[in-house]
């Protein structure tokens, strides 16, 4: 199992790394925008409660980045899937669809820690202030888990290319904006408020900020991620023994 | 031995009205292939090879119906069973991002080949098939029968017991067909089980001990290639239409074949022997549909 899980990841890391330094230059583009326009631009003339503008963004862009890179990482497995038909190669493999699934998933996580960490050098490298610990480490994990998951499970199930993108358009965007990355979820009415608290993102832009300012992780937060996890891996493994047959 | 029972493959689709309508791949097939045969399956577009090929690769689930691997059953027994079997798909079906090589090593790593065995195993196999020099190309960059002779000796990688090939041989030349036919013997003359699905009647005539032929889903003729011509008639006289079109018709018989060629009235009359595709012709129907 975990040898095929092994070959799943490999088959990825293969093809990152006939690719790094085009994936590294190109992850650096969208930060180094948002850094500019949201942490120097505008971030000049907004104040917090708690330090710089810049000191707030860097978690919220660091978690919809990951976000992102981690679902996208996966979005060429549909063509895979249905253009291709290169995962043919697993289903008539003497392996367990599983690990896979888990190959997959793990390789769309490297990349969403390999784009984090870009940002985060950028970040310090554009003087912003947080401190990285062993948990926020985790929960960045957690999250790209997350939508690496949910990416798979989009790969596995969607029809046609054109409803990838969308997924991105309907769902993703309006995440990464709404979900506490650039502004603070407290002051939103409160349908929206408990809607936008019941999705993921929130509670790593969340986690992330809090961490980062040296406060206490709220274990709330971190059940809710650690649920979603777990939530969003049960559908990628049924959505795997249903696309074997 | 490979068991086939009452197999049954059916596709929901929009009829022409545009109406739910089910679509019959595969009517309830019953067949056996023998360990070390080589089979073929034969049949018009859309007889519904490619589908029995799948259920038996386990790439699509019956409908209905069982298929066992000796006492193995793929229902219960698939990892077991894929360990046994090679699948060469109709369609080329490689990992586009991948090199020749990375193409291959995929393969043996699926199939837990250590380094080793893989590295010695892919320059054998890429050697026969003359393609070595492009270990390190992208598959994208091969030629569409160079893509052919790759699927074919990819599946061949972990020496499987059963081999599945599902027009193995489209869109080769004829140098490289006849080395596939050589390399599908030499499989053959190692205990390897053979079933493949051909549209060339002579591949099937040259590689084949039995075929099946089949027909909008059903098995309408099983037997040895010979056994089919002397069924359906050994002697067939051709001869050219008035509106220029060819017919032809088979005899049981010399004596009525010459006969029946002495009293024609239309030019270009041949006389010969039955073959595998007037038994397909016949058996199938002489117009398309
Ligand atoms: N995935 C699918 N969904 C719906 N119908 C399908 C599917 N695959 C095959 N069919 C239908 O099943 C029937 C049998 O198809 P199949 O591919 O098995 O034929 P075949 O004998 O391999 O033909 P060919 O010689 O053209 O390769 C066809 O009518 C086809 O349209
Ligand atoms: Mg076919």
């Amino acid at each position: 199992m975990l040898q095929d899980i092994f070959t799943a990841f490999w088959r990825d890391w293969v093809v990152l790394k006939h690719r790094m330094i085009k994936f590294i230059l190109s992850r650096m583009v969208a930060p180094i925008l948002y850094l500019v326009a949201f942490g120097w631009g505008l971030g000049r003339s907004i104040h917090t409660t708690s330090g710089s503008y810049l000191d707030f963004l860097v978690p919220g862009i660091l978690a919809l980045n990951s976000m992102n890179i981690s679902f996208n990482s996966l979005a060429p497995l549909h063509g895979e899937r249905i253009y291709h038909k290169s995962i043919e190669e697993y289903f008539t493999a003497p392996i367990n669809p599983l690990s896979f699934a888990a190959g997959k998933i793990l390789a769309a996580i490297l990349r969403g820690m390999i784009s984090s960490l870009i940002i985060i050098v950028l970040s310090y490298a554009f003087g912003a202030n947080f401190t990285i610990t062993p948990l926020f480490i985790i929960i960045l994990l957690l999250n790209c888990a997350i939508f690496a998951e949910i990416g798979y499970y989009a790969a596995m199930t969607i029809a046609s290319y054109e409803d990838m993108g969308r997924f991105n358009t309907y769902i993703l965007l309006p995440m990464s904006f709404l979900c506490g990355t650039f502004f603070s979820t407290s002051k939103l009415p409160a349908a929206l408020y408990y809607f936008i608290h019941a999705l993921p993102l929130t509670h790593t832009s969340l986690l992330l900020r809090s961490i980062g300012r040296g406060e206490p992780a709220a274990i709330f937060s971190l059940i809710i991620l650690l649920i979603y996890t777990v939530g969003c891996f049960l559908l990628c493994a049924h959505v795997t023994t249903k696309a074997q047959k | 031995m490979l068991c086939l029972s009452s197999l049954k493959k059916v596709y929901p689709y929009k009829n022409a009205a545009g109406k739910q309508a089910e679509k019959i791949a595969v009517a309830d097939l019953n067949l056996k292939i023998a360990n070390n045969e080589i089979f073929g399956l034969l049949g018009p577009n859309g007889a519904g090879k490619t589908t029995t090929i799948r259920m038996l690769t386990m790439l699509t689930q019956p409908t209905a119906g069982t298929i066992c691997y000796d006492n193995l059953n793929t229902a219960a027994n698939a990892k077991k069973i894929k360990a046994l079997i090679g699948v060469v798909p109709q369609h080329i079906n490689f990992d586009q991002d991948l090199t020749v090589g990375e193409n291959m090593h995929l393969h043996g790593r699926l199939h837990h080949m250590n380094k080793q065995e893989r590295v010695s195993r892919i320059d054998e196999l890429l050697a026969y098939v003359e393609l070595s020099d492009r270990i390190n190309d992208s598959v994208r960059s091969l030629s569409g029968g160079m893509k052919r002779r790759l699927l074919i000796v990819r599946a061949l990688m972990h020496k499987p017991q059963i081999l599945f090939l599902d027009e193995p041989t489209v869109a080769l030349d004829p140098q490289v067909r006849r080395r596939i036919w050589d390399l599908i013997r030499k499989m053959h003359h190692d205990g390897v089980t053979i079933v493949l699905t051909t549209h060339y009647i002579e591949e099937a005539e040259a590689l084949c001990g039995r075929v099946a032929i089949m027909n909008k889903g059903k098995l309408i003729a099983l037997d040895s290639p010979t056994n089919l011509k002397e069924k359906i008639g050994k002697y067939v006289v051709e001869w050219d239409k008035d509106n220029g079109e060819r017919d032809f018709k088979i005899f049981p018989d010399r004596e009525t074949a010459q006969k029946f060629a002495a009293a024609l009235q239309q030019g270009n009359i041949l006389r010969r022997h039955s073959n595998l595709e007037d038994v397909f012709v016949e058996l199938t129907g002489r117009k398309v549909n």
